[in-house]
């Protein structure tokens, strides 16, 4: 029985095969209809989440399983004081898997220690949130056609955006990756990153402030927003935060196939007007985000089509 | 300098000089009632110096916590005033309830009843994460310093 807490628990080659098989669940989505008849998908969200609890949930439904399971703290056992571990193991008694968002860190590898049945980290405060990356990954792969050889640009909060790590943590094991970060000083990529993944790895890369400045070579544009609460000083802010806003004018130097994406959700930092530029894909990434985790549920339950 | 030999016990050698006296707090020594001598700047051909720690009785020692503060050094298990074991350490591949995690946002901060883990993530720069959110451990010493 396995689960998934970090996006180290699955070799390329499973990314591989979790993204081949979104893409035959999207062609052919009748053979799937029921391969996970009679199974139960519990989902445990000790704080709140729209995109991904629905995205696990319209995942279990269209596979002909069905859910279970809370949306916040306070209507589960916890707010009594239960723990992590006694809530996993109740809950493996009724459900055949489990989707549990958390706001302390490792709280899904607690949960899958005890649970008796695959627990998937939907998320875990700043830590990991591994099936974000594997939404990310299949739209680069759909988008692209590849996850290797070409240029990536990461932009804005790069310092506590952990999607941006996860992400390049995965997309570094690819051949022919180089990264671009552009980011305000204050939020530059974490040493450790740097160090344990880019540098250790000799990965490319360049660093900037600038998003005008290397936006026609960029294949990918990984999006993130800059948060007021980052910053220092008010003044840093303000000087700042319309460099990291994507505009259509900021788009006019890019590649036509530059496939822009975001974690989601937006504040600004995407203008509304990019949203029907053929480029934005960040809506595409949520409805794909549905389909690898689709994928990624039959894998972890050992059924298929 | 004449230390009497153990009959039951243990001998922990070459540990680096200067390292003895936090061995010997790390695994409170100073709480047993048997006789421990603690020998520094002992005359050593490999590295100049070196501090043995001898304990005379058969207690229940926690290698991987000697192995952490400094590998390298060797226990020695004497029974009837014979050596039976002898162990050369190396940095353990996982702390278990040896260090703590320092991170707020970690759930071990709030459920205490998790043992504390930590795997070591980087032999080269001695760096052990917890295994829980990958917190860096912060040393409760300063490694291979003496003092």
């Amino acid at each position: 029985m396995r689960s998934l807490i970090s996006i180290h628990d699955l070799s390329p080659d499973e990314i591989d095969g979790l993204i081949a098989t979104a893409n035959d669940i999207m062609a052919n989505p009748d053979d799937y209809a029921d391969c996970c008849r009679r199974k139960k998908l519990a989902t445990l969200f000790y704080e709140p989440s729209t995109r991904t609890r629905l995205s696990f949930e319209s995942a279990m439904l269209e596979l002909g399983g069905s859910v279970i399971g809370f949306s916040e703290a306070t209507s589960s056992s916890s707010a009594k004081g239960e723990s992590v571990s006694d809530t996993a193991r109740t809950v493996g008694c009724f459900a055949d898997i489990i989707a549990m968002r958390h706001p302390k860190e490792g709280a899904p590898l607690v949960a899958s220690i005890s649970a008796g049945v695959p627990v998937i980290n939907a998320g875990d405060g700043g830590h990991n949130h591994p099936t974000q990356t594997l939404a990310d990954l299949i739209t680069i792969s759909r988008e692209k056609g590849r996850l290797g050889n070409m240029t990536v640009g990461l932009c804005g909060d790069l310092k506590f955006g952990r999607t941006v790590h996860s992400l390049i943590d995965a997309l570094s094991r690819y051949a022919g990756i180089k990264f671009i970060m552009i980011s305000p000083d204050e939020l530059t990529i974490p040493d450790y990153v740097m160090q344990d993944i880019i540098l250790k790895r000799n990965i490319p890369y360049y660093e900037t402030g600038s998003l005008e400045e290397v936006m026609h070579e960029l294949d990918i544009l990984y999006m993130t927003r800059v948060q007021r609460e980052r910053f220092f000083n008010e003044a840093d802010y303000i000087r700042l935060k319309d460099s990291y806003v994507l505009t259509p004018e900021k788009l006019i130097s890019a590649k036509k196939e530059l496939a822009v994406l975001h974690p989601l959700p937006r504040v600004n930092e995407i203008s509304t007007s990019v949203d029907d530029d053929p480029r934005a894909c960040y809506f595409k990434q949520v409805l794909y985000g549905k389909f690898i985790r689709m994928a990624l549920i039959m894998m972890l339950l050992e059924v298929n089509k | 300098m004449n230390i009497d030999a153990i009959n039951n016990g243990y001998v922990i050698d070459h540990i680096k000089a200067g390292s003895s006296m936090r061995i010997y707090h790390f695994l409170n020594l100073d709480k047993l009632d048997c006789c421990v001598a603690i020998i520094k700047n002992v005359p050593s051909g490999k590295t100049g110096k070196k501090d043995i720690i001898k304990i005379d009785e058969l207690i229940d020692l926690d290698l991987d916590a000697i192995g952490y503060i400094d590998p390298g050094v060797t226990v020695n298990v004497i029974k009837n005033g014979e050596i039976i074991k002898k162990s050369k350490l190396e940095l353990p591949k996982e702390l278990r309830g040896i260090i703590s995690c320092n991170n707020p946002r970690c759930i071990s901060s709030t459920e205490q009843e998790l043992p504390q883990v930590f795997r070591l993530a980087d032999e080269e720069n001695i760096v052990y994460r917890c295994i829980y959110c990958d917190a860096k451990a912060e040393h409760k010493f300063s490694l291979y310093s003496s003092g």
